[in-house]
């Protein structure tokens, strides 16, 4: 099936499989034992052009959208989610630059990330801030021309890794939902460093920190956007980058459904391969529908972002709330269909299960999603009369 | 038109179609002739066929012909005798050439004519031509200069094609090393000879006396049989261990024959400004009877230690499969493989290998092959004389004490 | 700086199947691609050109087909490629294919350093290199492993069997490289559009001057008279019982074959 990808999508495809077959695979499962990050992975990508999926032409990038963007996540997760994720998270903290930057900003940042010289990350996330992003502490005082970075933001992906940093920071707390703002951060500016690495479940190929702002004293040209607008920079760079980890999801299930099939091939019990019985034919079939349609909601989702929709927040909730939970159902399913040696680290199976869980927790849960696909619901019905 | 399918020959059988490597050769209907059912022939589209001689020997029934006109070059008659390159480093001659005088020495015996060596290097290495001589050469050619000490392709390769053209050996025959197989070819380009790479077979044809080529091709997965018709000499390079090295006859007697070296200094182009030798190969692998070669299933580059130990206790050399070499685990001239040396032993041990046909082109000819490893489907089994299917890290230490055990 | 590469198309065999009936090999369902040695050679000559500036040239011998590869290699990044072909070329031996190749890069006219792969994993030969040395009259280094260029002079580290050789020498050279040199690049996505829009320059054998006699079929010195495929090694074992079972019978066996 050709999904009515045109003939550059295909190209995008073909060269993050290339990647994704001769450079993550061989390490997929030492790095995951190891947490080291995969920087010869990203390294292919910067080669392939795939760093530069999102950014406009006159930046270094290719001029790619949210579905060039997924097709590549996709089919790196479909070998491996954390490398996928090292690769992708860039998207995610490159994304307030593209939508809110000014120009200088994006002359500055966008070069380097397009051609993958430098990695961003997006700091968001605090220990007392997670679905409810509004309780965040980090404060951003301003100060004559600066503003002055104080807090902590956590589990943030690529920490430590990454030279570019959009993050989120409190400059008024009387005004509440107006009361955050946007900046970029450069790695080794004096005030800000990491916390240690976090020690995951799965997804372990990816580096997740903490941000350390301590008297962090940057220029307001680093000021993203106007003062005041940055829960909205938040929203609406996680309504563009939704789609992403929706594609790593769909990524994550479609090998492990692909390892449960080859396996189902190979074990025979009871005198016959375990793949003629019915029980698991059903399995199986139950695995491949889901997968395909939460496929067909993240190139949906895609599509109507890159058409320049202005309805794009309930789809988008909708592709990662249904590709995250199918991800969690088919890696278990397949760890089910291997039986004991699913469970068994030497298999791929058991690390595909772990890597999926995250996806239905983070860039907004799976329970914050369905708010917000009935806040839309109600909206639309509301407009209706 | 230099193939063609004789069509009263073929009688549509396919099994020529998938056998050609870029698919050149489909099948056609012929028009039925009455009732009969439709009869299909091969066609060859010549825009894709390369004439690289794999179809003519897949077809029963001989109905695929590569013609290839005689032409007349030189005239054949008046070249005589065997000749065999002696490689020497620091004045050691190469034990692929003592394998040479003793496959050279029965077809000097089928042709009646002389085996002769050709020896190069300064003043000190004289001293050979005496053991070239015990080990089967008539004569012996020895051409004495400085710049001939240390072999660098150009001065090499003007000595000797000035000697074959003076001289006019029949056959000459290299070996397959690093510095045959650079000798040889720039050597063959410039007297417009027919060479053939890493043969494995030599034998002369009873009719035609043509010398018969065998060696392997597609990573030894298929053999394939060169003739040089027309050209001489007919220049071969032969793999390293594949014969067997002549015995040695003290008393044999011989000629040695000083060739006069005036090297051309427009040859001297390259400088080797420094030699390194790999210190961790103790044994050197290509010469080693017996090798155990660690691969990826050995998890770690510190377990190398298993195989390290083993080796010592069985008298081995260390081999590695590519995913360790690039991995960093061990050197690359520890690399066995299609990228990397081929050897032929008189035992190796695989531990931890999975058998990528890219490994097995480097060592499937071995003699007995022994493969350890836990995946009962590895394709390394399909090869191997004796397998264990184990955990390497419980039989390896295992095996090592009992070899232990055993030789005291 | 130019740099020429010479590349080859072959059938990218990584699983060949045997038919069992007819004891031939079955190259079905095999994609072509640009040999493995070749691309260390264009990856080499790209991070030469990336470091010192200059072109590199990509060329080829071989039917229409071989195209592909160009335009593969063009994704690689290389500044121009050209095709040189013609049915007079088929059959060629290593001679014939060096004297074409050579034929075709003095076609070219100017460059500063050759590049080739180590040897082709269809033909094994590792003889083309050297052949389109000779031919250009111009110094050889083979398995090189390292490539530096100073000043016009070149140095180079060759991988031999148990040691590495460090040579000197000035340009104009051919150097033939091996897989341990480096690793290949990944195609880029804008590489693959300037690919896909790519029209390839093509020659034929009068473009380049060729002898009759000595291109293809006709000016191979060496032809095939038979291929076949070797005898299946088969007659392998598997050691039952307990790991110590199975050690014991093991040096029981290679004792009593005396190996050990």
């Amino acid at each position: 099936m050709n999904y009515g990808l045109t003939e550059e999508q295909l190209m995008i495809k073909e060269l993050a499989r290339k990647i994704a077959t001769e450079k993550a695979l061989p390490v997929r499962a030492e790095l995951d034992e190891t947490g080291q990050f995969p920087w010869d992975v990203v390294k292919a990508c910067a080669e392939a052009n795939l760093t530069g999926i999102g950014i406009e032409e006159k930046y270094g990038g290719i001029g790619g959208g949210t579905l060039e963007y997924c097709i590549a996540t996709e089919e790196l997760s479909i070998v491996c989610g954390g490398i996928a994720l090292s690769y992708s998270a860039t998207g995610l903290g490159t994304m307030p630059i593209i939508l809110f930057g000014n120009e200088e900003q994006k002359k500055k940042y966008l070069p380097d990330i397009a051609t993958g010289k430098k990695l961003a990350a997006f700091g968001l996330t605090e220990a007392n801030a997670g679905s409810d992003a509004g309780g965040m502490q980090t404060t951003a005082k301003k100060d004559g021309d600066y503003f002055i970075l104080n807090g902590t933001k956590q589990w943030i992906t690529n920490g430590g890794e990454a030279e570019t940093y959009s993050v989120i920071a409190i400059t008024d707390k009387s005004k509440g939902a107006r009361g955050a703002s946007a900046f970029i951060l450069e790695k080794d500016m004096p005030g800000f460093t990491f916390g240690k690495k976090e020690n995951k479940m799965g997804i372990r190929a990816s580096a997740t920190r903490e941000l350390v702002f301590q008297d962090c004293k940057i220029h307001k040209s680093q000021l993203l956007g106007k003062e005041g607008q940055g829960f909205i920079v938040a929203m609406k760079t996680l309504d563009r980058t939704r789609p992403g980890i929706a594609a790593q999801a769909v990524g994550i299930a479609q090998g492990a459904l692909n390892e449960a099939i080859k396996y189902a091939r190979e074990r025979e019990q009871f005198g016959q391969k375990i793949i003629s019985f019915q029980a698991v034919q059903h399995m199986l079939s139950d695995m491949a529908t889901q997968t395909e349609a939460a496929r067909a909601l993240v190139y949906a989702a895609a599509r109507e972002i890159d058409s320049g929709s202005k309805e794009t927040s309930k789809i988008s909730a909708m592709c990662k709330l249904f590709a995250s939970d199918t991800a969690m159902k088919v890696t278990t399913d397949a760890v089910q269909i291997f039986g004991g040696y699913g469970y068994m680290k030497e298999y791929p199976v058991e690390k595909m299960m772990r890597d999926a869980k995250i996806t239905q927790i983070y860039e907004g849960t799976n329970q914050i999603q369905r708010n917000v696909i009935a806040l839309e619901l109600i909206k639309e019905m509301a407009a209706k009369k | 038109m230099s193939i063609k399918i004789i069509n009263e020959k073929c009688i549509g059988c396919k099994i020529c179609v998938p056998v050609c490597p870029v698919g050149a050769i489909s099948m056609v209907d012929l028009p039925a002739e009455g009732n009969a059912k439709p009869k299909k022939k091969a066609v060859i589209d010549l825009d894709k066929c390369n004439l690289c001689g794999a179809c003519p020997s897949s077809c029963k029934f001989k109905a695929i012909e590569i013609i290839k006109e005689d032409v007349h070059v030189v005239d054949k008659s008046q070249y005589k005798g065997i000749w065999v390159f002696a490689e020497q480093y620091e004045n050691n001659v190469h034990p692929v050439v003592l394998e040479l005088l003793g496959e050279g020495r029965k077809l000097a015996n089928e042709l009646k004519v002389e085996l002769c060596a050709i020896l190069l290097g300064d003043a000190s290495v004289e001293g050979e031509a005496k053991d070239l001589i015990s080990y089967g050469a008539d004569k012996v050619y020895v051409a004495i200069a400085d710049e001939l000490k240390h072999y660098t392709t150009l001065p090499y390769t003007t000595m000797i094609s000035k000697m074959i053209k003076q001289y006019k050996p029949e056959i000459v025959l290299f070996g397959a090393t690093t510095t045959g197989r650079d000798c040889a070819s720039r050597i063959a380009a410039r007297i417009n000879a027919g060479l053939t790479a890493d043969c494995t077979g030599l034998a002369i044809d009873k009719e035609t006396k043509l010398l018969q080529q065998t060696r392997p091709a597609f990573g030894g997965n298929i053999m394939a049989t060169i003739i040089c018709k027309n050209h001489r000499p007919q220049m071969s390079t032969v793999r390293p261990k594949v014969f067997k090295k002549a015995v040695p006859d003290k008393g044999r007697k011989g000629e040695i024959i000083k060739v006069p070296a005036k090297i051309d200094q427009g040859d001297l182009l390259v400088k080797v400004i420094n030699i390194i030798k790999d210190t961790t190969v103790k044994v050197n692998l290509s010469e080693a009877e017996i090798i155990v070669s660690g691969g990826r299933g050995l998890q770690a580059p510190e377990n190398f230690k298993l195989v390290e130990e083993l080796a010592e206790v069985i008298g081995g050399a260390v081999g590695a499969s590519r995913a360790t070499v690039d991995a960093g685990w061990i050197s690359s001239h520890h690399q066995v493989g299609q990228t990397g040396k081929t050897v032929c032993p008189k035992l190796y041990i695989a531990v931890g290998i999975s058998g990528a046909i890219q490994h097995l082109a480097g060592m499937q000819s071995s003699d007995i092959i022994v493969a350890i490893n836990r995946d009962p489907d590895a394709p390394i089994f399909k090869v191997a004389t004796y397998g264990i299917v184990g955990d390497l890290f419980e039989v390896v230490p295992k095996l090592t004490r009992k070899l232990k055990e055993v030789r005291g | 700086m130019h740099i020429i590469v010479c590349i080859k198309q072959v059938p990218g065999t990584t699983q060949v199947k045997i038919n069992p009936e007819t004891n031939t090999l079955i190259r079905e369902g095999v994609e072509a691609i640009i040999n493995p040695f070749d691309e260390n050679a264009i990856e080499a000559a790209l991070q030469l050109r990336d470091k010192h500036g200059g072109k590199v040239t990509v060329i080829t011998m071989g039917p229409p087909q071989a195209v592909n590869a160009l335009k593969d290699a063009i994704a690689l990044g290389v500044d121009d490629v050209i095709l040189v072909s013609d049915r007079a070329f088929a059959g060629a031996d290593t001679w014939a294919t060096s004297y074409t190749l050579s034929q075709t890069i003095r076609k070219i006219g100017q460059y500063d350093l050759i590049i080739c792969g180590k040897q082709a994993i269809d033909g094994d030969t590792a003889q083309v290199g050297p052949g389109v040395a000779e031919f250009l009259g111009i110094p050889q280094v083979t398995f090189a492993v390292g490539i530096e260029i100073n000043n016009g002079m070149l140095k180079v580290n060759r991988l031999l069997e148990e040691t590495n050789e460090m040579i000197e020498l000035k340009l104009p050279a051919m150097l033939t490289v091996v897989k341990q040199i480096n690793t290949p690049r990944m195609p880029s996505f804008k590489g693959k559009i300037k690919a896909k829009n790519a029209v390839v320059t093509q020659w034929n054998a009068k473009d380049i001057n060729a002898e009759e006699n000595k291109t293809g079929l006709k000016g191979s010195p060496t032809s095939v008279v038979k291929i076949f495929t070797p005898p299946p090694k088969g007659g392998g074992e598997i050691l039952k019982g307990s790991v110590d079972e199975a050690v014991d019978v093991l040096v029981k066996k290679l004792r009593d074959r005396k190996i050990c």
